[in-house]
């Protein structure tokens, strides 16, 4: 019971569904209007520790914790052949799971899954060839680096670039930025001279 | 770029806690320190220990008193610094906390930084936490930035535009031009920023939308020139050139093409040539043909582009990838309305998708099996139905119990059928039907009298075997008792006749009677089937007579008042029990009372027990006996006999007994038809109308014109004008002459079919002949009684 109320407060929270109750459309000029938009991904381990989240949309720390628990519980007793894609309260959940990492976007009803699945998958090419190779302990131990390298990819939940070569650029020129600010007070930090 | 040592520290050590308490004594141990050097003057370190909170805060642990210093954090001029602050911002502040306005003056500066990548982390973190204040008042920096910037800025400028639009609608003005201007830069980041921002405008206001409807060429030469041009390394993925940007471009295609006739000729060429040439190997070739489909169904696309798409739709539903066959279902759903006969040829790979192992395949299977079905493939969709009724998930029963019900309704090709696939169905799946279903079972039996024989036998042999099913069981004690003596007679024609005495049928009844399995109600229906036979049977009825006394002190009350009632019919009122018990008539079918969902609840004055159809007649016994016996001659009155609207309403009806009304008189009292309303009214002459959704789509309207003058009317016809985009079918009048005095009535039925859901308006021309002279008039029908709006 209690579930259920705190449910239909999520609903009512989110802005994006402040003009219609529920729904995601608004009857303007005779049909409906697409509304593509990714509110959120997630990146969590196969024991459903959380390693990375990013929100695009505008909801409470309680209201977070909630929605993440429930989706990592319903990804999580998927089994391993079953469709990419779960329609999950009035979203649509595109998820792909790398080694010991499930990758997770939650996307809105008329958005394109294919492409969100490409989506996902770019921006794991990314960690690749930033990472070497990547894999958990390096999301683990480097977690603001991956969501530095989200947010070179993706703003406000859509891509901004589509050249994987200009995003790997970007980064790198932005950790010469931070080595350079860093650099004079680094190494008297290093001998303990601080 | 050097990896945080104090971080890492902190990491390893949380990771290496072996207990939940040892973990939560680390982490309030490493927080209080944070807490202490956020509180020291600047020092050196301070990114790193944000840095910390922000790791210890997605462990799901508080980490509200990091806020000030983000805030802080943004505001130094340290490179460093700032990107972990506005990283914090993003993960702790959000528009619900008061501190994120703080960050708007730090966002505004960084906006003109003369570093890029600064300016990067400012439009990053409006793009994604901006309140609509932030919004508002950073609106015209972003608009200075999609103007005069390089590439790098324009297109993190232009997704930020999107947010502000989203966030505030209005603001969509000030973007418009810079939008149109970017669609002509090179660099495939701009274009598809500026793609995705007119997208945006164009479905926030309509007049964006005509505006923009002009670069219709400039798209498609976009489109042409990634679609044919040779390899890019810098784009490419799996051969396809900029996937990306291809699913926006023809996103955005479809919105402009969409009720447009010239948009959607211009883009017609293009539309064909990526459904041809697009490589379907991978997801991502995959994921551009699928936006094509998309685009092509929705917009005015000639009808071979039409065939061209459903074909790619049906060649998916063979893909041996999932997820491949998952979407094309839900694309076939979207249109099965509208291109019906196309998506029937797909209907065995449709049916076979029952069988696979996924749920969610499962689930669009149902949908669109449940859509395909029609009269010519009734018996073979239903024999795959109940097969994967027997096999389907628990979550899925209640709907395809509802949808065979449905289907077998409109379709069913004879009643035995329709009377054998309801028992079927009772007996896979009784626990999830709806409540509706016993009485609309037992409206479908009472009036298919030539099966009565059959039917009871079936039903029969059913009880004996499983008496566990509550729908099934209640609806075979009624048909006992109804029909009792057919089953003791011995001969059925369409089936195998059971030998059985009378004490076998009252034993079966009385197991009914004292199962634990039996819900209350049941019960009430085994008894009162058992009182039935006592007309019904020669022998036992001293049997009956017993059993109805024990129960006469039951503890049930209703049971215990049934008996006691039962009681008085067999000592006082002997005489007129075979009256009261006999066979119940022909129950109306109230098809004028049907329609689904909301409206319900204006329906019908005269309401009965559904379930109970067999009640009226002992009710009307109590009621005479309050007032003191009666000599009328009880005929259970038609309207005493209708139940609740014939077909699963998908809201439960249960619609309360209303006893003043079976007493205000014997006399049936007709049924309103559920929302009429009057829509034209002038000299005498009156048009009504009701309707009734058919579908998501679909909508039948029925008019209903009367005369009340003196004189007769000829000649009388209707015609209808309805929107555009609404398919309109007007079947043929029942007549064309309205007799004076209302003697008569001339009914026209109108299906209308409005995929694109629009406001639904009808415009009604009513012209007729009355004394010699013609008269025309028109009115305006602007709400529809009923539609749920």
């Amino acid at each position: 019971m209690f579930a259920l109320v705190a449910n239909q407060k999520v609903v009512r929270d989110w802005p994006c569904f402040g003009v219609v109750l529920g729904g995601s459309f608004l009857p303007r000029g005779g049909y409906t209007v697409l509304l593509f938009k990714m509110q959120f991904m997630l990146l969590f381990s196969r024991q459903g520790k959380l390693r990375l989240q990013k929100w695009y949309v505008p909801l409470s720390d309680k209201e977070k914790k909630k929605i993440t628990r429930e989706l990592v519980q319903t990804v999580l007793a998927r089994k391993p052949k079953m469709c990419s894609f779960l329609e999950w309260r009035d979203l649509k959940i595109v998820y792909k799971r790398y080694a010991s990492l499930y990758f997770c976007c939650a996307i809105e009803d008329q958005d394109n899954e294919l492409i969100t699945l490409e989506i996902i998958h770019r921006y794991v090419e990314l960690l690749d060839k930033y990472f070497g190779s990547v894999c958990e302990l390096d999301i683990i131990f480097n977690f603001e680096k991956a969501y530095f390298i989200l947010d070179e990819f993706l703003l406000g939940g859509e891509a901004q670039e589509t050249s994987k070569k200009n995003v790997l650029k970007a980064i790198e020129q932005a950790d010469l930025l931070q080595e350079e600010a860093e650099t004079p007070r680094s190494v008297l930090e290093e001998i303990g001279l601080t | 770029m050097s990896p945080s040592v104090p971080l890492q520290e902190m990491i390893r050590a949380i990771r290496s806690a072996r207990t939940q308490c040892e973990e939560r004594g680390v982490i309030q141990r490493e927080c209080a320190a944070i807490r202490a050097q956020f509180r020291q003057a600047d020092n050196g370190g301070r990114s790193h220990n944000l840095a910390k909170l922000l790791y210890v805060h997605m462990l799901g642990y508080p980490a509200h008193f990091g806020q000030m210093e983000c805030v802080r954090m943004i505001a130094s001029p340290r490179y460093s610094e700032k990107r972990v602050g506005y990283l914090g911002a993003m993960m702790l502040l959000d528009e619900k906390q008061d501190a994120s306005l703080l960050i708007t003056n730090s966002i505004k500066n960084d906006l003109s930084n003369s570093n890029q990548y600064i300016q990067s982390l400012a439009l990053c973190t409006l793009a994604c936490m901006g309140s609509a204040e932030m919004c508002r008042d950073l609106a015209p920096e972003i608009d200075r930035l999609l103007r005069a910037s390089n590439s790098y800025i324009k297109k993190k400028a232009a997704l930020c535009a999107v947010h502000i639009v989203r966030k505030v609608h209005d603001l969509g003005e000030l973007f418009t031009k810079a939008a149109r201007s970017l669609l002509t830069e090179k660099n495939h980041g701009v274009v598809h920023g500026a793609v995705v921002l007119i997208t945006e405008l164009c479905e926030r206001n309509s007049e964006t939308l005509e505006r923009f409807r002009k670069t219709v060429p400039d798209l498609v030469q976009i489109m042409k020139g990634l679609v044919i041009s040779g390899y890019s390394p810098d784009h490419d993925v799996a051969g396809i050139s900029d996937p990306f940007l291809q699913v926006r471009i023809l996103r955005l295609l479809r919105i402009l093409g969409r009720n447009n006739e010239a948009a959607s000729d211009a883009m017609n060429d293009l539309l064909a040539q990526v459904a041809t040439n697009t490589d379907s190997t991978k997801t991502v070739g995959n994921a551009v043909l699928y936006e094509t489909v998309l685009t092509v169904l929705d917009i005015k696309s000639e009808s071979g582009l039409r065939v061209l798409a459903v074909n790619i739709l049906g060649r998916f539903l063979l893909n041996n990838d999932r997820n491949i066959r998952y979407i094309a279902m839900t694309s076939l759903q979207k249109i099965v309305g509208t291109d019906h006969n196309a998506v029937q040829r797909h209907r065995g790979t449709i049916v076979d998708c029952l069988k696979d192992q996924d749920a969610s395949v499962k689930r669009r299977a149902l949908d669109l099996s449940l859509a395909l079905v029609s009269a010519s493939n009734i018996r073979s969709m239903m024999k795959e139905l109940l097969s994967f009724l027997s096999s389907c998930p628990p979550e899925l029963r209640s709907q395809t119990a509802s949808g065979i019900f449905n289907a077998a309704e409109r379709y069913a090709p004879s009643q035995r059928w329709h009377i054998d696939t309801i028992l079927h169905v009772l007996t896979t799946a009784g626990g999830d039907v709806r409540d509706e279903t016993v009485p609309n079972l037992i409206q479908l039996i009472t009036n298919t009298s030539e099966l009565h024989c059959y039917t009871v036998h079936k039903l029969y042999r059913a009880l004996l075997s499983d008496i566990s099913q509550q729908p099934l069981v209640q609806v075979a004690c009624w048909c006992i008792g109804e029909y009792g003596d057919l089953l003791l007679r011995g001969e059925c024609q369409e089936t195998e006749p059971v030998q059985v005495t009378e004490d076998d049928v009252l034993d079966v009844l009385e197991t009914v009677l004292q199962s634990h399995m039996s819900s209350p109600s049941t019960r009430g229906f085994a008894l009162t089937a058992t009182m039935k036979l006592s007309t019904r049977i020669t022998e036992n009825v001293d049997r009956i007579r017993s059993i109805v006394s024990i129960y006469g002190s039951c503890i049930d009350v209703e049971l215990q008042q049934r008996a006691v009632e039962y009681n008085a019919l067999f000592k006082k009122y002997d005489h007129m029990r075979a009256a009261v018990l006999e066979r119940m008539p022909v129950i109306e079918k109230n098809s004028q009372g049907h329609i689904n969902g909301e409206t319900i609840k204006e329906s019908q004055t005269v309401k009965v027990k559904p379930g109970e159809p067999q009640q009226p007649p002992n009710q009307v016994c109590d009621l005479l006996d309050l007032l003191g016996g009666s000599e009328q001659p009880l005929q259970p009155s038609p309207a005493l006999g209708s139940t609740a609207p014939p077909m699963p309403v998908s809201t439960a009806n249960t619609v309360g007994g209303d006893l003043l009304d079976l007493l205000g008189g014997l006399e049936p009292t007709p049924i309103t038809p559920v929302a009429t309303v009057t829509v034209y009214e002038k000299d005498g002459v009156t048009v009504t109308l009701s309707c009734e959704k058919q579908s998501d789509s679909g909508l039948t309207v029925t008019l209903t014109a009367s005369n009340s003058t003196e004189s007769d009317i000829r000649g009388f016809t209707l015609q209808a004008a309805v929107p555009k985009s609404v398919q309109l079918h007007m079947k043929a009048p029942s007549g064309d002459s309205l007799p004076a005095r209302g003697a008569a009535k001339v009914t026209q039925m109108v299906v209308l079919n409005n995929p694109n859901k629009v406001n639904l308006k009808m415009r009604l021309r009513i012209s007729y002949t009355s004394q010699g002279s013609a008269v025309q008039d028109t009115v305006q029908i602007d709400s529809f009684p009923g539609l749920g709006q």
